[in-house]
């Protein structure tokens, strides 16, 4: 084989012979779109198979087709490619754009309707389908006791058993730990509704409760948590392994016991990414509507006790209210999911902020 | 092969912050010419603007005119990706695709020129390979993922990657400074037999190594911080090594400074 | 630690067995290297002293503080396992009471007297939504990821970036009320479009009404699920090393070509694991569907004709006349996408580590 490398020569386009290069001019890029348009128009109108929308779309797939001729033609394959794909990439994200925006623009637009005190202070406690009041207050504290109370299971729960996996557990058993934890982030919330369902509310709940089962605001806690679980361990086991060697090995060679270095050492120096970790998992929950309507059934009334009878979340309102027959009711849905979108993007950008800020190594 | 260098009145930004400024240099075919200077004196910056790897960088340009064989790469109708595959370069740490074997790293670059038989890609990587001195030690394993070398291997499998598409020019930053002293040899070895085929601009921290591999060696400086580099002098490396004209030179070369 | 006394635990090394007699000759640093959790801890150097090194004790913080953590770790096997067990639990009994085949029968009756209900025509429709969304969310995603993390300048870049992590935030009923109030009028006219030049298609086919369609659901599915997509694959490709873009562009590729030989390989883990993720959101979504599909239980390959239904949007919509079989019957089918979920990220999970392993020895 070497004798043969030297005796031929393998690359035929690999050197350029000139470093000059066709290029398409500047305006070739606009010109083929408005042809593109152009004659998209003249197609759809001409046949008379569409409307405006149809003739963006058309015009779209022969613009990438033209530039795609167009630039092969001029300047080669490879540069033909590349302007096709930066296209192509570039109009995923203006198509991606569209619902978005609105999702978000009718979200504020509609939601400022009724975004009052009166919204904010009452509940839909003998409220009929042609009362245009009617509140979320109950809804509201449903949602903070549910998912406080969830935080509360769960964080110290999660942070332990990241602690487990990162600092202690070693071979299967942690691989296996591990590896449920991944399962575990991708259980619907549907499933740990049925779950509390059919464990809580359905077996346990009746020795409090006379023999009968009962709906609950901490039903919809455990449920809450369930789902919340992964996310912290995950986030905590990620912050506690950015946690550098050195600093552990300082304080165990100053005879400082392990659980007492991770405590004192370990955990404070990952505590940011870890409250970080946790605001994320608190704004997934507090959006979640299944469980808290299969283990807390919803209910029109103010119910501050989360261990008895039934409550609402904002979620289950915006779900009720939608599903709700009254002309009024659109409206207190729309209100209800601006405020709830708020609650969770106020701990969201409150989560991403901090995490910017205690950025541990990378 | 190998072609002539000429740097005219070039002076090179990172947005407002001017890093070089009105560098003049001439770089012959099929030598060996070494850049050094003190840390941020911009002999990098020069070294990534020769390929047109600087602009790479957001809001970093170029001004005034580098040209290889007369053909200034600046101009406005000309194809980076050309003057890149014309112009190798090898970075200061090894860097293979990571996902990619060993025996893909090094046809990478003839793979996105659309070469696709496989008997051509065979030679041009065992050609690559042993011209990097590399070959006895991977011809088993190029099934093998790149990165699972060691850092000198690594290093010389890049540069089996950017002499695979037979440039004119390679460029080198600091290609021996991540490296222990074995594989640095290994390196300035080969930077011997490339010479042949290749002209070479080495940047480099360490004098000793420019001493030994390059024909012709330029001294960049920075009056302070903050200032534009500069270059001081450029000559035979034997002329800067043992009586250079200038003071500033001297003092660093000695030690005495930088 | 000043506390430190003559002859406590707190070098370090946890519960070795025997005893709580003290002080042993030096030999008992032997014990010490033994204790399962002693390798980085520089065992028995504490402040003791005298040739004779502190015991270990047998109960100290230590070790309990480690079986407090060891019983956090094994709660998450013990909640997965709980999940399985409970379900089954309640489950059973209405699949027995069921008259007719579990698997085949399309309907959900499970509140008669003779209770008829079938997984069929959900689990289909579950699975053919979620299907849809991903296949309209995943090229759009990876086009906006790639746009945010090249493309764009640096400063729009990271702007719409977070602005995509918020919209990744957003909870599913808030996507599903826009579905149904405003891009439900939109999807019905494409529909009717679709219907009156394709109907020769079966996709397209069927003669009305139109609009609360698998369509619209799987397309507000698809939007849901884009910025989820989007978030964690624009952080893969971010994580490409420079390096490596560098090296593909001195080799003379052009954007694309970089992108493709450095940034979408390296990423390939990481977009396998965010489609999944998107997928396992798609699978299990409850709200969005159930106020966007039309709810029937036959198996239906049309896509605009009203219709469509999942598992999980039947047990929001059904769960609350459901009587006891009735509710035995929704957690029969829960344990089904329960199923269905785990099958997913089972194998999406080997397929992350395998490949793990590979890019982490080559890293």
């Amino acid at each position: 084989m070497s004798t043969a490398v030297t005796t031929h020569r393998p690359r035929p386009a690999a050197q350029p012979a000139t470093l000059r290069a066709k290029r398409l001019p500047w305006y070739a890029a606009p010109a083929i779109a408005l042809a593109a348009l152009v004659v998209a128009a003249a197609v759809v109108y001409g046949v008379g198979i569409g409307g405006p929308v149809l003739v963006v779309v058309l015009a779209a797939v022969l613009y990438l087709a033209g530039l795609f001729a167009a630039a092969n033609a001029v300047e080669g394959r490879r540069s033909a490619r590349n302007r096709t794909w930066s296209a192509l990439i570039h109009s995923a994200f203006v198509l991606a754009v569209l619902p978005l925006a609105s999702v978000v623009w009718t979200l504020v637009s509609n939601g400022f309707e009724r975004l009052d005190g009166n919204f904010f202070f009452t509940s839909m406690n003998n409220i009929g389908a042609r009362d245009p009041e009617g509140g979320a207050y109950h809804a509201i504290v449903g949602t903070l006791e549910q998912v406080g109370i969830a935080t509360l299971i769960t964080v110290p729960l999660g942070i332990l058993c990241a602690i487990y996996v990162v600092e202690y557990g070693r071979g299967r058993f942690a691989f296996a730990i591990r590896f449920f934890v991944d399962v575990m982030t991708g259980i619907p919330s549907i499933v740990s509704g049925l779950f509390v369902l059919a464990f809580w509310v359905l077996i346990v709940s009746p020795w409090f409760n006379d023999g009968r089962p009962s709906f609950s605001g901490f039903a919809a806690a455990l449920a809450l948590s369930v789902l919340m679980l992964p996310t912290v361990v995950r986030s905590t086991e990620e912050m506690l392994r950015l946690v550098p060697a050195p600093l552990r090995e300082g304080a165990y060679a100053l005879g400082v016991p392990k659980w007492k270095t991770i405590l004192r050492v370990v955990l404070p120096t990952a505590l940011p990414g870890i409250v970080t970790g946790v605001m994320l998992a608190i704004a997934r929950a507090a959006g979640e509507t299944a469980p808290v309507l299969l283990v807390a059934g919803g209910g029109a009334a103010i119910n501050f006790n989360p261990f008895e009878n039934n409550q609402s979340s904002l979620a289950l309102f915006v779900y009720q209210q939608a599903g709700d027959a009254s002309r009024y009711a659109p409206a207190r849905a729309w209100t209800a999911a601006l405020t709830l979108v708020a609650l969770v993007l106020i701990l969201t950008i409150a989560a991403k902020l901090l995490a910017r800020r205690n950025r541990l190594g990378r | 092969m190998a072609k002539r260098i000429e740097a005219t009145n070039v002076t090179a930004y990172y947005g407002s912050f001017k890093a070089i400024e009105n560098i003049n240099l001439t770089v012959e075919p099929k030598t060996v010419t070494a850049l050094i200077g003190p840390s941020g004196c911009g002999k990098s910056t020069f070294l990534r603007s020769i390929n047109r790897m600087h602009e790479v960088l957001p809001g970093a340009r170029v001004e005034g005119s580098l040209t290889i064989d007369d053909q200034d790469i600046y101009d406005r109708d000309v194809d980076v990706t050309a003057v890149r595959r014309m112009i190798g370069m090898v970075f200061q740490r090894p860097n293979p695709f990571p996902t990619m074997s060993i025996y893909e790293n090094v046809v990478a670059g003839l793979r996105l020129n659309g070469v696709r038989r496989k008997s051509i890609l065979d030679e041009a990587a065992e050609k690559a390979l042993r011209s990097a001195n590399l070959w006895d030690e991977v011809k088993d394993r190029l099934g093998k993922p790149g990165a699972g070398l060691s850092g000198g291997q690594q290093q010389r499998l890049c540069i089996a990657r950017t002499i695979a598409v037979e440039p004119q020019v390679v460029l080198m930053d600091e290609p021996c400074s991540a490296l222990d002293p074995i594989s640095t040899l290994a390196i300035e070895d080969l930077m011997f037999q490339l010479k042949d085929k290749f002209t070479i601009i080495i940047v480099t921290h360490n004098m000793q190594q420019a001493a030994r591999v390059s024909d012709r060696t330029a001294f960049f400086s920075i009056e302070k911080t903050g200032d534009p580099g500069r270059l001081i002098e450029y000559d035979n490396t034997q002329k800067i090594f043992s009586n250079p004209s200038q003071k500033k030179t001297e003092d660093y070369i000695t030690g005495r400074f930088g | 630690m000043g506390e430190t006394p003559h002859r406590s635990a707190d070098a370090g090394t946890g519960g070795t067995r025997v005893t709580q007699s003290h002080e042993r000759p030096a030999g008992a640093s032997a014990h010490v290297a033994e204790a399962p959790v002693s390798t980085r801890t520089p065992g028995g150097t504490g402040l003791g002293g005298g040739g004779a090194l502190p015991r270990a004790r047998a109960f100290g913080a230590e070790r309990a503080f480690r079986g407090l953590t060891l019983a956090a770790g094994s709660a998450v096997l013990i909640i997965i396992a709980a999940i399985a067990v409970f379900l089954v639990t309640k489950a059973v009994p209405a699949l027995r009471a069921n008259t007719e085949s579990f698997w085949t029968f399309e309907g959900w009756f499970p509140n008669d007297a003779e209770p008829k209900f079938g997984i069929g025509a959900l689990a289909f429709g579950t699975v053919l939504s979620a299907a849809l969304a991903l296949l309209v969310a995943v090229p759009v995603a990876l086009g906006i990821a790639l746009y945010l993390s090249h493309y764009a300048p640096r400063r729009v870049g990271t702007t719409l970036g977070f602005l995509i992590d918020l919209l990744a935030a957003v909870p599913s009923v808030v996507f599903g009320l826009w579905g149904r109030e405003i891009f439900l009028q939109p999807v019905h006219d494409f529909s009717l479009w679709l219907n009156k030049y394709f109907s020769w298609i079966p996709l397209f086919g069927g003669d009305g009404p139109f609009g609360k369609s698998i369509l619209l659901g799987s397309l507000v599915l698809a939007i849901m699920v884009l910025p989820i997509i989007t978030s964690l694959s624009r952080e893969v490709f971010l994580q490409t090393p420079t390096a490596n873009e560098e090296a593909a562009l001195a080799l003379g590729a052009t954007r694309w070509e970089m992108l493709r030989t450095a940034v979408l390989p390296y990423g390939r883990p990481g977009i396998i694991a965010a489609v999944m993720l998107g997928l396992g959101r798609a699978l299990g979504e409850t709200i969005a569907l159930a106020m966007t599909l039309g709810i029937t239980f036959n198996i239906s390959f049309n896509l605009i004709e009203n219709g469509g239904n999942s598992i999980a949007a039947n047990i929001a919509n059904t769960f609350g006349e459901a009587n006891e079989t009735g509710r035995g019957a929704l957690i029969a089918s829960g344990l089904v996408l329960f199923a269905i979920t785990l099958i997913v990220n089972i194998t999406a999970r080997a397929i992350i580590y395998r490949r793990r392993e590979f890019t982490e020895s080559a890293a």
